[in-house]
Parts: structure tokens; sequence; C-alpha cells
């Protein structure tokens, strides 16, 4: 946190000499880095969100569907489909994690060093 | 409940248990917290795992375990609709928002988003809101400790005597809170939530398997009992939300602003900046879903459970929150009993503890060292001020808590999630994400977001207007129909952040500090890492 005035710190827009952290971002490592780990997470949000948001309405508005008994047991349509919100949280997180460590680490690892070299 | 159940002197005695053992740990860790890094963020020296139980520990409050397992006894399906969406939330904490918040901050909220606008008033703004949310957030489990207490410890509330028994209990707790926050500063309270966390786990599994065990390990069979002994359509749908259009509306938007709100609680965001790198704050949050996930699985059948073998009419909507003590004195006895309850205030005191040390160090780091000081204060004097902080905190924390308690104000949490939702959410994610947004943009959306939330509730029915309002039937001015503003005020809030950068468009963009913050979030490159003593 080095920026402690009032007024939006760091050099202006018309630098001759671009940072390093302007650098690297211009760099196409970074751009593939960038692009790689926003699509996964946008994907990943986008899917997570409309399939909670589709079992709250079925769980809000189709009753006739929640509340249909599985072969004969106490279970419903609605207590599955909310395990399944468990299963998917668990899987979406596991996937995540996993793309993170094999996929963007080492690549962000380097940036980081190319910065720190520069600074 | 009009009897006494359990021995109030064993379930002091576990409680007290719990106390000097943590106070002790707290004693041992806290020798160094005098510098700003070590106070608020202990050194940033713990461990994905450590840090992941402490966030279970810090987001398993007292309204998840007693509320929800309450929820399901009485509601049945609705009440486990909670669990799913505050489960569901973490990925929008771990997707979006725990590493690059890691990355760009030190020790607030307010460090993220002033990262690239102007210092002092986006920090007033950020402190402001995390005060209030942690403020709603704190009431709520003070007087909720109220409750507990006349169940657990005998202690009895007489109308309109302020200064009773349970008062007293109250206080006790705040004290104790202050002196976790005060010498232990987030070291010692990240191990006091990672003590409870433990308890907790381990005795909603005991619970779990013994309920389990008495229907040989039959769910389908728990459940049918459930719907028998209590005579109600427990397994359907709708028992508390399916009323009218109105009810079910109130209930997507309570959905959307748990699912959206976590990953904007302050206490919460904190916990990221106790680990070295954004790798293990992404570890931090895999192992909170976990421990999270399993818990709540644990709830569902401690909550069908109490629905099956507690007698009818035991629980009515008057004593939800009694449903998981309840049941583990009709299973285990007075023990278990004893046992479930010391965890039970466990809970209060470790999330009480998370909240205080979050207000103290929004408040010294935000307002005084960066606002007041303009980010040069004297050696020393940032983490003074946030201990007299967490001071104030914990005195209006026990004098709300005795006000508030007995008055129906489990609206607080929910109106916690949909500040939460609405103010921080949209400012985080545009000022990570959207290289144009501006000062004007997040004051737009700080304080829009929390005006429309604050005003939405005080024209709703939860202030005014029926039979559980805070005014009563009587007076109604309740001209906003839910209870719950989320679906209202969170897409204005991501509105306003759009309408504000638009109208404080003539700021320039600051292209440096942009990049420095975009490198940063995702490289790490210049980020704090852990502090060596």
């Amino acid at each position: 946190m080095s920026a402690t005035d009032d007024s939006p710190g760091g050099s202006s827009a018309l630098d001759a000499t671009p940072s390093a952290y302007q650098e690297v971002q211009r760099s196409p490592e970074f751009a593939s880095l960038r692009r790689r780990w926003r699509g996964f997470i946008f994907t990943m949000s986008a899917i997570f969100l409309g399939w909670f948001l589709v079992y709250v309405l079925l769980s809000d508005f189709a009753h006739g569907l929640v509340d249909i008994r599985i072969g004969g047991t106490n279970f419903t349509v609605g207590l599955l489909l909310g395990l399944l919100q468990f299963v998917s949280t668990f899987t979406i997180a596991t996937i995540y994690v996993r793309f993170a460590n094999k996929n963007l680490d080492d690549d962000a690892e380097a940036l980081k060093r190319r910065v720190e070299e520069k600074l | 409940m009009n009897t006494q159940i359990g021995s109030p002197a064993l379930n002091i005695g576990i409680f007290g248990l719990f106390v000097v053992v943590t106070l002790l740990i707290v004693y041992r860790v806290s020798k160094a917290s005098n510098t700003a890094s070590d106070y608020y963020a202990a050194g940033s020296s713990f461990t994905g795992p450590q840090n992941g139980i402490a966030i279970s520990g810090d987001y398993l409050s007292a309204a998840s375990f007693l509320g929800i397992a309450g929820a399901i006894a009485v509601n049945g399906y609705d009440g486990f609709l909670y669990s799913i969406g505050f489960l569901v939330a973490w990925l929008t904490a771990l997707l979006l928002v725990a590493e690059l918040l890691r990355n760009v901050g030190r020790f607030t909220m307010g460090d993220v988003l002033s990262f690239r606008m102007r210092q002092r008033p986006i920090r007033a703004a950020a402190a402001v809101s995390t005060l209030l949310v942690s403020f709603f957030y704190l009431l709520a489990q003070m007087a909720g400790a109220g409750g507990l207490i006349s169940l657990l410890l005998g202690v009895k509330n007489t109308p309109g005597t302020p200064f009773d028994g349970q008062s007293l209990v109250i206080a006790v707790v705040g004290i104790l809170m202050v002196i976790y926050v005060l010498y232990g500063g987030m070291r010692g309270t990240t191990w006091v939530q990672i003590i409870k966390a433990a308890l907790l786990v381990v005795g909603a599994a005991v619970m779990t398997v013994w309920v389990l065990g008495l229907y040989g390990f039959n769910l389908s069979g728990l459940l049918g009992s459930a719907v028998e002994n209590t005579g109600k359509q427990l397994l359907d749908a709708g028992n508390q939300y399916g009323k009218t259009l109105t009810t079910k509306i109130d209930f997507l938007s309570l959905a959307i602003a748990l699912v959206l709100g976590t990953a904007g609680l302050p206490h919460i965001l904190m916990r990221f900046y106790t680990v070295p790198t954004a790798k293990e704050a992404r570890r931090s949050v895999q192992w909170a879903i976990w421990i999270i996930g399993i818990f709540y699985l644990f709830t569902l059948v401690i909550g069908y459970g109490a629905a099956a073998l507690l007698p009818r009419g035991t629980l009515s909507s008057a004593n939800v929150n009694d449903a998981a003590p309840l049941l583990a004195f009709q299973i285990g006895g007075t023990l278990l009993l004893g046992i479930i309850a010391a965890i039970a205030f466990a809970t209060i005191l470790a999330v009480v503890a998370g909240l205080t040390i979050t207000a103290a160090a929004s408040f010294a780091h935000d307002i005084y060292a960066n606002v007041i000081k303009e980010g040069s204060p004297e050696p020393g004097m940032e983490v003074k001020v946030a201990r007299r902080t967490a001071l104030v905190v914990g005195i209006v924390a026990i004098v709300g808590g005795i006000l508030a308690n007995g008055q129906n104000i489990a609206f607080l949490v929910a109106l916690a999630f949909a500040v939460a939702a609405s103010a921080n959410l949209p400012t985080l994610l545009y000022s990570l994400f959207w290289k144009r947004f501006n000062t004007t943009g997040a004051l737009f959306s700080i304080y829009g977001g929390l005006a429309i939330c604050i005003l939405l509730i005080i024209f709703s029915p939860v202030v005014s207007g029926g039979p559980t309002s805070i005014f009563g039937e009587s007076v109604d001015f309740a001209i906003f129909p839910l209870q719950n503003p989320g679906i209202v005020s969170i897409p204005l809030s991501f509105l306003l952040g759009v309408i504000g950068t638009y109208i404080g468009s003539r700021e320039p963009v600051n292209e440096a500090k942009f990049s420095e913050m975009e490198v940063r979030s995702m490289t790490g490159a210049g980020a704090s890492g852990a502090v060596d003593h």
C-alpha cells in the first residue's frame, strides 16, 4: 500500500517508460494466463449460479415435482436435488483447485518473478 | 421451556473448561502482537488447512447450528434450503474473490477497494460498510445468546428488568470475547475458532450417528418417522415459504442474498489475509467447503431427528433454536446436553470474537491510519487504536445484546448478508475485473447498496404491519412487501456502480495502478507474504 495520498497514486498514463507491472501486463504470457483463468472461473460461476437458481426456483414454484417420492422411500426429488447441490459444490471446488494447481500456478509464479526482478 | 432440563452446573462447567483451555492457548500464542501485520493477520502465518478450519469456525454461527437444525425440525424441507444457500455461496468466494483479494490487500476489505481509487473516500466507505455489517451480525449473535441461556443455564429473564441473570451472562460472553481479541489478536482469535470448529463438527457428528443409529442407519425411516411424529408434511416443499407468491419471492430474494453475500462478509474476507499466499487462500476455501458441507449434512439429520424424536408439541416457532439442545437431552441425557450447550456457547464466543477483530481492524487501519493520519500513523499507534476499538465494540455488543435480548432480531443476519451482497460484492468485483470502474462508481455502489438495504428493511413487514413486526400490527408503514431486500438491492447496487462510474468518468483511469492491481492479483507479485518472528 504505497499510495497514501488522496489522489490515485503512481505515474501518469503518458509515462515514457512503462512500469514492470505494465510490461508484464502487456506480455502475451500474461494475456494467456488471464484468458485461461477468467475463462475457467467465469464459466464455472455461471454454471453453479445457474444450477443453484434452477434448484431454488423448482423448490419455490414446482412443488408438484420436488415433492415426488422416489421408489417407495421417503426421499423426495427435492431432497435428491438438494443433495446434488452438495455434490456439485464439492466437485466444482475440487476441479477448480486441480485446474489452478496444474494450469495456472507455474505460469503465475514465472510472471511474478519477472515483475520482481524489475522492481 | 417452562421446566429446566439438564444440569446448569454441568453446562457451565463444560463451557468453563473450554474457556480455560482457549484462554491458556491465547496467552501462549499472543506474545508478540504488536505489529499491525501480527495483530490483524497473525503475521500471515497460518496454513491453508488451519485457516480453512478457522473459516468454518468463523462462519458456522449459532444461527447455522441451532437455527438451521431448528428450521428443519419445524419447517422440514424449507429449512434444508437455507443450508444449501450457505454452502453454495462458498464457490463465489473460491472462484471470484479469495485469491485475488489475498494478493491485492493486506488487512481489510478497504485495502482492495481503495487500491486504485482515491484513498480517503473509499476507505471511509469500506469502513462504514464493514462496521455496519459486523454490528448487525454481532447484535444478532449476542441476542441469540440470551435465548440459549434461559434453556441451558436455568437463568430466567424477568420482563421489565434489564439487569438480571441473563444480562450478566451476556456481559460475561462479551468480556471473554474482548479478552481474546485484546490479548490474542488475530492469532488468538484464529485458535479459538479452530478449537470451536473442531468441537462443533465432532459434536454434530456424534448426534448424527446417534440419531441414525436409533433408526438402524435408515435415513428414509428417520424421514418417515419425522412426518409421523409431528403430523406435518415435513418432506414437502413450501411449509415456510410456499404460502403466497410474496413469500415465494421472499425466499428467492433470501437465496440470492445468501449465495452472493458470503463472499462480501468482511469478517470472512479478513481471514484470507492470515495465510501467506493466494495458493494457501485457495486451500483454505477448499477445506472450508468440505467442513461446512459435511456439517450441514449433519444438521439435516439432527433437524429431522428432532422432529422424529422430540415429543409432539415440544417445538414451536417460538423455540425453534432449542431443537438441537433438546434433541441432545432426549437421546443422550444431561451429559450430551451439557456438551452441546457448551459447544453452542463456544460458537457464539468464537464468532463474536471474529466480528470484533474485523470491526477493530477496519476502524484502526482504514479510518484512523489511512483517513485521519493519511497513511502515516505514528509507529505502534495503529494497533493501540485497534485494541481500543475492540474494547468499544465489546461494550457496544454487551449493551446492545442486553437491550436486544428477547427481541425478534433474527432478521439482522439476513440484513447483514443482504448488505454484504449489495454494497460489498459488486464493488469488489468491479474493482477487480472492470478497468473503467472509478471512485465515484465505488461510492455509488457501497453507499447506494447500504442505503437501499436499510430503507427497504425499515419499510418492510419486519419493522411494521405484521404480527411479528418490531412495532407490532397496529403501526403499519410497510410499503415494501418482502422481508429480504436482496432481489431488489443487489441488482440496483450493480447498476449504481455503473451509473456512478459514468457520472465520474472525468476522473482518468489510473493505468499504472490498474496494471499493478491486475498483475498483482493474478500472480502475487508485490503481495505481502508471511512475516517471520
